[in-house]
């Protein structure tokens, strides 16, 4: 039955915000990049890691669409693999930060008193550190691997997502359905993820399209800067880091992953933006 | 009262056949239907109904404070002073509300300015309609705090909303709206959020000030007991339209119209001993769902034939011109038809 | 009749403000010394007007609000000293209804998983029986078995109620604490809920803890009610006594300015001045005094002990003390 719950909810959520137009776009360019990616074995036109030196910082050809890097690799083929890791370091963390942060918000939010002070405070802390340079700090400490990055960038995100929970759930716990609840003989544990995180879902969803983005931009800077995944794997920031040095002879090198990058975080941001005001409460009102 | 029935006075508002409509899903629907009533000076008119009755939209309509994108008055005519109000510009509006007419609401927290001192907040309307200098605004609103009997007035004039209870927020509320001596005060539920002993107080407080200044009061209330402590005239609204309207002492002598009756019969009482409840069956139909006939026709046991074909006039009562009924059944079946009452 | 409930001089406080870094936190005593027992099958009404303490007294039977001192016995047994586990079970037995039948419900989920879930918790109901019992239930209050499929916003707020009361019925409870429980509904609907309450009363046997502002309402559902002021009860006895010849002149104003349908009892002049002081500072002696239109001298220093006329109780210096009978009823 609660299946259908949420179904109906995120399919009205969905009509809601296809009435937007770029809402719906920010939608349809992050499903194509997403798909992109996940087919990218299948539609890169080359292995990505195949050196030709012949190649070398060829322009974009009818051969090579978007040109070869210093090591004479694709580039089209590069940024399709790149994006499988930049989003899948994106959507892990920020996964663990919302569930982490979800729940540290929901407890604060439930609990209230010395356990939301002491929370919010621990937050509060994270929330003044720049997202760059927690992450830094994060894998300059626990060394560069790819999972020790979807770390990094989570633990840069829990903070907002904590914060986004915590104020809903305060209004959701005066209602007297949680109360109701309680005189049910109903557990602490069941009001929270049964009557309560159901009734904050949507303000959740919204940040973490917001905050895909940014994750997906710690991990591009944080690869430029070269404490991202380990070359030869191909990221959209470790190309940019790599076209660097050659910026004005080969700006294809560059641009591509850039265009990338950008593409997927203006869309990120029109949906989470649909998102919200989707979630309205002005518009709920049919 | 019977003084201010008879009484040869020029109504201060008169109100006829208006129509009050909202767009839902595209098409529109009338939430005030046909509807005509008018106020003399110095009498106090309740309109009562329960939630959706179109009571408030009544007052709102009146005030011209329907939001345009969502509703229109369609057709009717509202006359203040002889003054046509649906003729008039909204800049017109905007000088006669808060002048001519105000308006008091059920709510007075929402309706107060937290970030304005209530002495600043009442001076304002005087500087505005008034032009009067500061510091004349500024006596007058005193002046007016003391006549809404706030303790201690020019202590707290440079006070702010929130440092006041729910009671005394409704008295400077009043004093605002009485700042430029209105010839009409529409009160939407002024009492309602309030408890029951301050609510007393608000209500005689009206009821002098109504003496007071001879202005005209329309009272808008889902209460029958308030109604009856306050009400010179009452006119029961269902659906949209006015399906009863008489003398306080004869509406609640003679009830006629079966709704008026049911209504009275509903309410548990804190006079009687436990008398037996008589629940309305069913639930008023939503202003989306069209009725050819009577708006209360489903639920009334005394329903016939053309209650569900043919709307009702408003017909006398016994033969009482001042006490007119919607009613097929009870009302006094007009021989020649005479709508216009 | 045997008593069900008894609840014996609870006392709550309540802190208001953060109090952060040592700052001044503010008290406020939303109950004090409360005592009151209901019988089987008994509706006792609790009156007074915004912030007496009327809720918090419901609440604190349920214990959903822990009060600092007192007892409240439910069949002889302590339910505040009752442990978690105890009192999980104790739940069965003793519902609420609000006063917001669409705040009391989750808006997520469907009618008939709110009345589900409680059922299958508590193992009153196994998966296969529960459909049935809900639809039992359902046709209990008055509502459709398609309700089951539906969500609060799909019905009006007369029918939220009876859904809120199906909630509360669904675990077979002897004891409801209903909080307002007609007060946002329009007059015709609330006679609907009120007769409701009164069949379910009559078939199962319920008993009631009716908390209302509405005199008329008390008078119609209750036969035994009390009167709080400002966290503490002020008179207590039968509803007709209370109700034809108050005898607290706070329940006498209460009774004036009670509105009546009937216009020869015009309410023109307020029968009291001012405003109830804030719980947070409640006036010395008598709470009452400063509105007291028969105010004496000692009402300014010493609280009136509780006192017996005939078969009710009142809190007032106004009437003669039995000496040695100093503690509250």
């Amino acid at each position: 039955m609660s299946a259908i719950a949420a179904e109906t909810r995120l399919s009205r959520l969905g009509r809601l915000m296809w009435r937007r137009k770029a809402a719906s776009v920010g939608a349809i360019v992050t499903l194509l990049v997403i798909v992109s990616a996940i087919l990218a074995p299948w539609l890169a036109p080359y292995d990505p890691n195949e050196q030709n030196i012949l190649l070398n910082l060829a322009p974009p050809s009818d051969e090579y669409l978007l040109g070869n890097d210093t090591y004479g690799r694709d580039i089209l083929s590069r940024i399709l693999w790149g994006g499988r890791v930049s989003l899948f370091v994106g959507v892990s963390s920020i996964a663990i930060a919302m569930i982490v942060g979800g729940l540290l918000g929901i407890i604060a939010g439930y609990v209230g008193g010395r356990t939301d002070r002491v929370i919010m405070a621990v937050m509060d802390v994270l929330l003044s550190f720049p997202s760059l340079v927690m992450g830094l700090l994060v894998v300059a400490v626990l060394g560069p691997t790819l999972t020790n990055l979807i770390i990094a960038i989570a633990f840069t995100a829990i903070a907002p997502f904590a914060r986004i929970a915590r104020a809903p759930t305060m209004a959701v716990k005066q209602r007297d359905f949680v109360e109701a609840g309680r005189a049910l003989g109903f557990s602490d544990l069941r009001i929270m993820l049964v009557h309560i995180l159901p009734n904050i879902m949507d303000e959740i969803l919204v940040l973490a399209s917001l905050w895909l983005a940014t994750a997906i931009r710690t991990e591009a800077s944080l690869s430029f800067i070269g404490l991202g995944v380990r070359p030869p794997t191909a990221t959209w920031g470790g190309m940019i880091r790599d076209g660097f040095e050659n910026m004005l002879d080969a700006p294809w090198l560059v641009l591509f992953p850039s265009l990338a990058i950008l593409i997927i975080m203006v869309a990120l941001n029109l949906l989470g933006d649909g998102l919200r005001d989707a979630t309205d409460p002005k518009l709920r009102h049919e | 009262m019977s003084d201010t029935l008879n009484s040869p006075l020029q109504p201060v508002l008169s109100v006829e056949n208006i129509t009050t409509e909202f767009r839902i899903n595209g098409a529109w629907h009338p939430a005030v239907r046909d509807l005509s009533f008018s106020v003399k000076p110095n009498e106090t008119l309740a309109i009562v109904g329960e939630s959706g009755c179109g009571k408030s939209i009544t007052a709102l309509s009146v005030m011209r404070l329907i939001s345009k994108t969502q509703g229109r008055i369609s057709s009717g005519s509202i006359r203040l002073q002889g003054r046509d109000l649906l003729a008039c510009s909204e800049r017109e509006m905007e000088a006669i509300r808060g002048d001519a007419m105000s308006m008091i609401f059920q709510e007075p927290m929402t309706s107060l300015n937290p970030v304005m001192t209530i002495g600043d907040q009442i001076a304002e309307s005087l500087r505005y309609h008034r032009g009067l200098s500061r510091r004349q605004a500024n006596a007058r609103a005193l002046e007016l705090l003391e006549l809404v009997k706030i303790p201690s007035a020019p202590s707290r004039f440079k006070d702010y909303p929130h440092q006041f209870s729910g009671g005394m927020r409704q008295r400077v509320m009043i004093a605002m709206a009485l700042a430029c001596d209105p010839q009409l005060l529409l009160a939407d539920e002024p009492t309602t959020a309030l408890d029951v002993t301050i609510q007393v107080q608000i209500l005689a407080l009206l009821a002098e000030l109504k003496e007071r200044t001879g202005m005209a009061m329309v009272f808008i209330t889902h209460n029958l007991g308030v109604v009856a402590s306050i009400a010179d005239r009452v006119a029961v609204m269902y659906g949209g339209r006015i399906i009863e309207e008489a003398p306080v002492e004869q509406l609640f002598d003679r009830p006629t119209h079966p709704y008026t009756e049911a209504l009275l019969r509903s309410m548990p009482r804190v006079d009687r001993d436990r008398s037996e409840l008589h629940p309305i069956p069913g639930q008023v139909p939503p202003i989306t769902v069209r009725t050819p006939g009577c708006r209360y026709a489903d639920r009334c046991p005394l329903r016939i034939e053309r209650c569900i074909r043919e709307v009702p006039p408003l017909a006398p009562v016994g033969g009482n011109p001042h006490h007119t009924a919607r009613c097929w059944v009870r009302a006094d079946l007009p021989v020649q038809e005479s709508i216009a009452s | 009749m045997t008593t069900l409930l008894d609840v014996k001089n609870v006392s709550k406080t309540f802190v208001v403000g953060k109090g952060f870094m040592g700052s001044r936190k503010a008290k406020l005593q939303a109950l004090h010394d409360i005592s009151f027992s209901v019988g089987e099958g008994e509706s006792f009404g609790i009156v007074g007007e915004s912030g007496c303490g009327k809720s918090t007294a419901g609440r604190s039977i349920l214990r959903l609000v822990e009060p600092d001192a007192g007892q409240v016995f439910y069949q002889g047994e302590d339910l505040l000293t009752a442990n978690r586990k105890r009192m999980r079970a104790l739940r069965r037995e003793i519902q609420i209804i609000f006063q917001d039948p669409y705040a009391s419900l989750n808006p997520r989920l469907t009618i008939g998983r709110t009345l589900a879930e409680p059922m299958l918790l508590h193992g009153v109901a196994t998966r296969r029986d529960v459909e049935e019992k809900i639809q039992s239930v359902l046709a209990e209050v008055g509502l459709p078995p398609q309700a089951m499929q539906k969500y609060p916003h799909e019905f009006s707020g007369g029918q939220r109620q009876r859904i809120g009361i199906a909630r509360a019925l669904a675990l077979d409870p002897r004891l409801i604490i209903a909080d307002e429980p007609v007060s946002a509904l329009d007059v015709s609907i609330q006679a609907q809920v009120l007769q409701l309450m009164e069949k379910l009363q009559r078939t199962r046997r319920l008993s009631f803890v009716f908390i209302s502002h509405d005199l008329g309402v008390v008078r119609h559902f209750c036969r035994q009610v009390a009167v709080m002021y400002l966290g503490r009860i002020v008179e207590k006895g039968s509803v007709n006594d209370v109700f034809e010849e108050p005898l607290h002149p706070y329940t006498q104003a209460l009774r004036a300015a009670s509105p009546v349908p009937d216009p020869r009892a015009k309410i023109t002049v307020a029968k009291i001045e001012g405003d109830a002081a804030s719980a947070m500072s409640p006036p010395s002696g008598c709470h009452f005094h400063p509105r007291c239109p028969k105010a004496m001298d000692i009402c300014r220093r010493e609280y009136p002990a509780w006192r017996e006329v005939g078969h009710r109780g009142v809190a007032c210096h106004l009437y003669p003390a039995k000496a040695g009978d100093a503690h509250a009823a």
